[in-house]
Formats: C-alpha cells, structure tokens, sequence
C-alpha cells in the first residue's frame, strides 16, 4: 500500500518538478548548455552526505520498528499448557496471519454502540465514525471561522492568538480539562441543566470526545484555511460582484474551489491524526471503554496485556487504514501533500524567469 | 521573516480596505457597516470559542483544592492552594517538569541539527530520489506511533537477542521514539522556509566564488535563522505535547515526563479525582507554551501554514 502511494506521489512530483528544475537559468554557467543549474556541481553527492543522518535516523527509529511490528504480527504468546509435555508453554509461536485472521472469527465479545461485535471491529469502527464526524464538524467551523477572519480588518492579531491556545494546549491536559467540565456535577451539566454522565462508557461520552477533538483543531483548520483565503485577490470578488453573483455563490464557485488545495491538505492531515487518536479517550474516558475505543487505544491496550502478536497486527491494520485514507485523498481528491511546496516553488521559479528574461531580452518572454 | 509577514498582512488588509470604501460609495452602506459588525461578533465568538475552556481550568485551578467540582464562575475564596499541591513531594511533579525539559530540549536540538542539513538538500538541490526521501519524511510525521510503540517496547526491554539493551525508564528511551515524530516535522518546516529563501542568494555566493556548501553556511543559514527558531518552537511543542511514547518508556515515576505526571494525579484518599490539582498543573504545563506562542504567534502561523503539518 505505502509503495504505491510513493509512487504516486514520486511520479506526480517528478513530472511537476521536471520543468522548473530545468528551467532555471544559470547564471553562472550560461555558456554550457545553459540548462544546467547553477547549483548542480557534485549536488548528488552533496545532497547524500546532507541527507543521510536523517535518513539514517528515520531508519532506525521508524522502518526498523515498522518491520520488527510486522515480524511481531506473525506470532503469538503461547498460553496454555503442552499436550505432550504437560508443561506450561513459554515463548511465542509462529501463527502466520493467525492474528489477523481471528479478527474476521466473528466472536461477538463486547457490545457498545454498534451492538456485539469483535472488539477489533468495535474499535475499527469507533475510529472511522469518530473520524468521519470529527473532520465533517472540524472542517465546517474551521472555514467558517477563516471566513470570519478574514472579513475583520482590525484585531486579527488577538483572534490568532486565540486560535493557538488550544493548539498549544497538550491533549492529554485537554483531555482532563474536558473530564471536568464533562463531569457528572461540572459545568457542562450545569448550563445544559441535565444530568448526563458523560464519563461513563455510553453514547454520550462518544461525543464528549467529538467535542473536546473538535474544540482543539477546528481553530488549526481555520488558520491553514485563513492562509489559504488571503492568497485570493480582491478583484476577482469584485468581478464576480458586477457579475452579479451572490454572497452564496461568491462562496462556492469562488473560495471554496480557490481554497480547496490547502484545504484538503489540511483535512488529510486533520484525518490521518484523528485516526491515530489516543490521547483524548485514553485520558478523558480512560482505557478499556468500548463506547469509545479507538484502534490505537485498543492496540495499547493489548500490548499492555503483553499480547504483543495481536496488537502489532491491529496496529499494523491500522497503518494500512490509514495509508489506504491518504492514497485515497491523494488519488480522488487531488490533495498534493509532497509537491505542494514544489508547486509554488514552480510559480515562483517560472515568475522570477519571466522578470529576469523581461529585464534581459524583452523579445523572449513567451511563456 | 516577521515583518515581511507583518508588511504582508497589512498590505493586504489596507489594500482590501481601500477597495470596500471605493465599494461602499457606490453601495448600501448600511448593508456594509451590518456585514462589519456580524464579523466582529463572530470573531468575539470565536476568541470565546478557544479561550472558554482554558478560562474553566484556569478558574478550576484557582479554588480551594476542597472546591474542585464547583461550578462558580469566579473562585471565590481565591487560593493557589493548589500549586502547591501540585508540588507536594508525592507528586514528584518538579522532577516531571525537568523531564520534560530535557526530553523536549535534546530532541529538538537532535532534530534541528539532522533537520537543517536534510532540509537544505531537499529544498535546494537537485537529485534522484527527491521524491522517495519527501514521500518517506512526510510518510512518517503521519505513522501511527502504536505501530511503532509494541516493536520498541520489546526492543527497549531487551526481548531480542541481538540487542541486549534494557533502555526502559531511561532518557535515550523517550527521545529516540520521539524523533520518530519530531524529525519528519522539523526537516518538512524547515524545507519549507528554506524553499521561501530566493535562490538568487546563493547564485551570487557563487558568483563570488563559494561551493555549495560554503553558501549554505555563510548565507543560507544567518539567513535562515527566524526559521530554524520557529521550527525549534513548533518542534519543542509537538514533544512537549507528546504523551504515549512517555506514557510507555518512562514508567517509573522518577522518568514521568510532566504530562504523564499530570495523568496520573490521585487524590489523598484515592477514590475522588483531585480536579483543582490536576488543573493546577495543566495550567503550569500550558502557559509557558501560551506565552511563547502569544510571543511569536506571528511566526507560528508562518511556520504552520509553511508546513501544513500539526
């Protein structure tokens, strides 16, 4: 799965990244051949003597684990005693896909919000509905709030600040922050003049968690959606105006296809750690809550039980989920995650190339 | 970098200005003037969005440690009772902070250090496998930690015969999973301020005689430094903030970083949950983070919006 996603975005970036590349001038070496970057002497083996610390450390601190997780999901702690021996078992034991396999068994062993079910497909689908609700919410009142923002002339500076509260705040303190306004006798309760126990293991405690994620990065989505809004000029508003378009329509065949890149690059990062979500019902709910046990949590948990087989393979489960998410945002969605910035940097390379041939041959500026 | 946004921003706010008055003349000003005062009050809606629940820790945070589930909207008596609970030697919540500091301090100077050197490659030079090494940074900074977290466990505890090592409740334990996360935000910020930088600079280093590599430590880096700063800030944050590898690797109480710490409150009689405490302490490890971001909130967004991650 991650190798064709690599490829897709590798291709993608190759072929983007392909004219600006080449289409640099080179001042420096205008004599030979012209097409050659300025950069380019030894560049190869300087980017490799640059690189590989990092990538050295990358190796070691992700591929290797990634690889050791995949090794791990392929065994299983013997329990149990030995039929031939009468001894207790030690060790682990080769299963091959067993792990994975007994998540399609289909033994009924935990009923929460979705009736009886494998904890692993409790868990799987918690993770996607959480998810899906978080980024829907997330996404609308991010925009919103960009749309906000960006009308005010004046006092932006303290609506930014307050922005990044709750992105500064660390989750878990989040997380206990909400515990107690969720309590049974917090505030919550109070302004809703209700007594709903929002902590113990029910539906509402599943959308405790939505509100506390959605109160920490609904503003993160906001300020990336904010940058993205600034970059529109004026004047096309004003073209659409004379045009006769409404606010409405202004809104949706202007800003939000305007918008869009960043924007979907922002709700495919906002997705991909949401649907690692630990932190928040570790520490709000706690763990074992089936109500709102995520994949993460659910893995931990194993893991903590010493099942180290069975949570590697719903761990690894969960990064093929997560994988197979980005590939789809890439692929239907168009989000462009690595050459975003290589996309600007093409505008603005083929933007200095137009002033500098202006300046230079004012016959030449075709492109 | 900061007053290059600031002109920016401004630039474009006076610009906009300008034009809705030119609008306005020909326009029902009183449709404007409503427009303006809806976007006023939504952006106070918002402000109160963000802050009101940090308002309620603060405030929890302010009573009595007796008073922890009030619900009064101003604490009254007013006690800081509960800092010094927080620091009650049971706690060890002082350790934690130090913790935390080191842990936050070497990992991110480790990831700045890696992260320079890798994100000048990436922005500015040209070879092969470009893409792979983009694709594989930012491929990591959206792994899910769990996956990597039971393979390092066992690591960690020396369960493989190949590396006998026993690193739990250590520090090496809790910054190298950490730079798992770290290092792909850092070097992916960093590309990206280095991408802003004009090429040109480097063009006449070299007109004037340096290497690559002399251009990038002579003019490049000097150049560079509100951007390496705002990515130590963002990168220090996002480990500070960090609690599942502390969760797992350092365990012992004397190795809780101060999130952890703060996750493992128990009142004295240990059935209610100390609340005011608890509170305290979060208070203790947000503000600094607030203040630092209220400082250089300019920055921050710079480096977030560059960056497009966390």
């Amino acid at each position: 799965m991650s190798t064709s996603t690599d490829a897709e975005s590798t291709s993608g970036e190759a072929s983007r990244s392909g004219p600006v590349t080449s289409g640099r001038p080179a001042p420096t070496k205008g004599g030979k051949g012209g097409r050659k970057n300025a950069l380019s002497d030894g560049q190869a083996s300087f980017a490799a003597v640059l690189l590989s610390p990092t990538m050295v450390v990358i190796l070691a601190v992700v591929g290797v684990p990634i690889l050791l997780s995949i090794r791990e999901s392929f065994f299983r702690k013997n329990d149990g005693v030995d039929p031939t021996t009468g001894l207790v078992q030690q060790g682990e034991q080769f299963v091959g896909l067993g792990n994975y396999s007994a998540i399609f068994s289909n033994n009924a062993t935990v009923s929460a919000m979705w009736g009886p079910m494998d904890r692993f497909w409790n868990a799987f689908w918690n993770t996607s509905t959480i998810t899906l609700v978080c980024i829907v919410l997330e996404t609308v009142l991010g925009v919103a709030m960009a749309l906000i923002m960006s009308k005010a002339f004046r006092g932006r500076g303290i609506v930014r600040a307050g922005i990044l509260v709750p992105w500064a705040i660390p989750t878990i303190v989040s997380a206990l922050m909400w515990k107690l306004i969720f309590d049974e006798a917090g505030i919550a309760n109070k302004i809703l003049g209700q007594q709903i126990l929002w902590l113990a293991d029910n539906t509402s405690s599943f959308w405790a968690i939505i509100i506390a994620d959605v109160w920490k990065t609904a503003p993160f989505i906001g300020l990336l959606t904010l940058a993205g809004l600034q970059t529109i000029p004026d004047e096309v508003y004003e073209a659409a105006r004379v045009d006769g378009a409404n606010a409405w329509q202004q809104f949706t065949r202007i800003t939000l296809p305007m918008i869009k890149p960043s924007l979907v690059v922002a709700v495919l990062f906002r997705t991909l750690d949401t649907m690692r979500m630990f932190d928040l019902p570790y520490g709000m709910i706690g763990p074992g809550k089936y109500f709102v046990e995520t994949l993460s949590v659910f893995a931990y948990d194993e893991a903590n039980q010493t099942r180290f087989g069975p949570a590697a393979a719903y761990s690894i489960v969960l990064f093929i989920y997560i994988m197979l998410i980005a590939f789809l945002f890439v692929k239907f969605l168009g989000a462009d995650v690595v050459g975003d910035e290589e996309v600007r940097a093409a505008r603005d390379a083929k933007k200095r190339r137009r002033k500098q041939l202006k300046a230079t041959t004012s016959g030449e500026s075709a492109t | 970098m900061s007053t290059d946004v600031t002109s920016l921003d401004s630039g474009q706010g006076g610009t906009s200005a300008a034009e809705v008055q030119q609008l306005q003349r020909g326009g029902t000003s009183g449709k404007q003037v409503l427009g303006r005062i809806a976007a006023y009050v939504g952006m106070a809606l918002i402000v109160l969005y963000c802050i009101l629940p940090f308002y309620w820790m603060v405030v929890s945070s302010l009573r009595l440690p007796t008073m922890g589930r009030s619900t009064q909207l101003v604490p009254s008596p007013v006690s800081v009772e509960n800092y010094q609970a927080v620091f009650a030697p049971g706690n060890n919540f002082g350790r934690a902070l130090l913790n935390s500091v080191i842990v936050s301090l070497v990992t991110t100077l480790l990831t700045l250090f890696l992260g320079i050197l890798g994100a000048y490659a990436l922005a500015r030079l040209r070879f092969a496998l470009k893409g792979i090494v983009l694709a594989i940074v930012i491929g990591c900074s959206m792994f899910p930690q769990i996956t990597l977290l039971i393979p390092l466990l066992k690591m960690f505890t020396g369960t493989y015969e190949w590396l006998p090592i026993n690193w739990m409740n250590t520090y090496q334990a809790l910054i190298f999973p950490s730079l798992s996360f770290a290092l792909p935000l850092c070097v992916w910020n960093l590309t990206a301020f280095f991408r802003q930088l004009p090429v040109e600079l480097e063009y006449a280093a070299m007109v004037d005689g340096c290497g690559p590599m002399q251009a990038f430590f002579r003019i490049i880096l000097p150049l560079a430094a509100p951007g390496v700063f705002t990515t130590a800030i963002i990168t220090f944050i996002a480990v500070w903030n960090e609690f599942m590898i502390a969760l797992t690797f350092g365990q012992d109480k004397s190795m809780n970083t101060a999130p952890v710490a703060i996750s493992k409150f128990t009142g004295a009689t240990g059935f209610d949950t100390p609340y005011g405490t608890i509170m305290a302490a979060g208070v203790i490890v947000t503000v600094p983070l607030i203040i630092a971001v209220l400082i250089f909130q300019r920055r921050i967004v710079a480096g977030l919006t560059a960056g497009g991650v966390k």
